[in-house]
């Protein structure tokens, strides 16, 4: 079998250029490749397109890459909390696509299904329609929308084997098996890493023939954008 | 005139048992509040979650499990997890059967744009435009007028579009109201102490209104 296991986040990266596309999974800081995107901003390779649900907050997630200026372009669909993003495209230094969080999640999916392109309805008659085909089904108009190319897809998993195949945990799961199965190159750094045959087979999310390459991560930091709560009630 | 908790007191009477709901940020997360016990109803969060439960006691945040709004919360018995592509299918395909959303403009033919004003830092349309293009039944939650006094039911919507005819109920601080598939804002409630002089005054989309349009009734 083909040995997908790396030492760890630098090794996974290394071949990642500038001018590159990147898939980033995550939902906020939830599920973000946190060694990754760490080890990205290490080798300082710029001019990147992320396509990422979010840009991060100023000192976390892909906001890191922002700091540092590695990001041309952002394909989000949300990107509110984040300072210096805001500064970065008033100021026309960095690009921004911001696409329907559905759309964003069909595209990734149909280029891990071999499919070239969808129709949704979501963003007909508005702008995010401009320039794009419609085509009308039973009477309803739909918009043409291309399956993503990416260079690399950049997830994080909870457990994973050396087969490549991925568990996710919880809601951490949000854009990171569609975005793996869409890479050209797929990265995915695990909380826990074990042997092929460890892991059932009926559990996995992920099947390993879409991960080219995985590791086991280190210090997960999983910060809480909103942290919210109710008090314990005695009784 | 309704708080926002009066909004959504009142829109939680719309929600029937059974029903699979989308609630989003704002008054529409408070209806979660006001939803009665004696009915069964599940909450999905689009980031990929169905039965979201309320938030976890101080000490058991668990950063795995996040709303939309990217609040921590828990999981209830029945609740189930799903990847991003999945939960958007299932609203696309209509699985949702009631989605509650708020509004900067609603138009009297169902058009609404709340997620874009030209001039101010544009953050993201999230969800709502997959949301507003494919759910069956919508009801926006928003202020009747905005903050300068003016009306924002309104003849065309003048902000970018989130979604085009797709809004076909809105309660407002001062009214029940819905879109006519022909055009036009129906009245079909007031606020407590509310005349319908009154919302015609703030309504400047088309108005349609019966001779006796009842008061809302709220517990």
């Amino acid at each position: 079998m083909i040995n997908k296991v790396v030492a760890g986040a630098d090794e996974a990266i290394k071949d990642i250029c500038d001018g590159q596309t990147l898939m980033l999974g995550g939902f906020g800081l939830c599920g973000i490749p946190e060694n990754c995107i760490a080890a990205l901003v290490k080798s300082g390779v710029k001019n990147l397109t992320c396509i990422a649900n979010n840009a991060g907050v100023d000192d976390f997630g892909i906001g890191l890459l922002l700091q540092t200026r590695q990001v041309k372009k952002m394909i989000s669909s949300y990107v509110g909390e984040n300072v210096e993003f805001e500064r970065q495209l008033l100021s026309g230094e960095l690009d921004v696509e911001l696409i329907p969080q559905g759309t964003l999640a069909t595209r990734c999916l149909a280029a891990g299904y071999g499919m070239p392109a969808i129709f949704t309805p979501a963003g007909v008659g508005t702008e995010v329609a401009e320039g794009k085909e419609v085509r009308s089904f039973k009477g309803k108009d739909y918009l043409m929308e291309y399956a993503f190319e990416a260079d690399f897809a950049v997830v994080k998993a909870w457990k994973g084997d050396t087969a490549g195949n991925l568990i996710f945990r919880s809601t951490s799961r949000n854009f990171n098996p569609v975005m793996a199965m869409a890479g050209k190159t797929t990265i995915a750094e695990v909380e826990e890493l074990v042997e092929a045959g460890q892991l059932d087979p009926d559990q996995i999310h992920t099947p390993g023939v879409y991960v080219h390459r995985i590791f086991q991560g280190r210090n997960y930091e999983k910060r809480i954008e909103q942290r919210t709560v109710r008090k314990k009630v005695n009784d | 005139m309704l708080d926002k908790d009066g909004i959504a007191k009142r829109i939680a009477k719309e929600i029937k048992d059974g029903y699979y709901v989308n609630l989003g940020i704002g008054i529409p997360t408070l209806v979660a509040n006001y939803i009665p016990s004696e009915i069964n109803v599940v909450l999905q969060s689009e980031n990929g979650l169905l039965g979201m439960g309320p938030f976890p006691f101080e000490g058991e945040e668990d950063p795995d499990l996040i709303n939309a709004g990217k609040q921590t919360i828990t999981t209830l018995p029945g609740s189930s997890i799903f990847d991003s592509a999945m939960s958007f299918g299932m609203i696309r395909a209509q699985k949702i059967d009631l989605t509650i959303l708020g509004a900067m403009e609603v138009s009297e033919n169902g058009d609404i744009a709340n997620w874009k004003i030209p001039g101010k830092m544009v953050k993201g349309m999230g969800g709502a435009m997959d949301l507003v293009a494919s759910a069956k039944n919508i009801i926006v939650a928003m202020q009747h007028v905005n903050k300068a006094g003016e009306s924002k039911l309104l003849p065309n919507c003048t902000l970018p579009l989130t979604g085009i005819k797709c809004i076909k109920k809105i309660v407002t601080e001062l009214a029940v109201l819905d879109v006519l598939p022909e055009g036009g804002f129906k009245l079909l409630e007031r606020a407590p102490g509310v005349s319908v002089d009154f919302i015609r005054n703030a309504t400047l989309g088309k108005l349609y209104a019966d001779d006796n349009v009842p008061e809302m009734v709220i517990e």
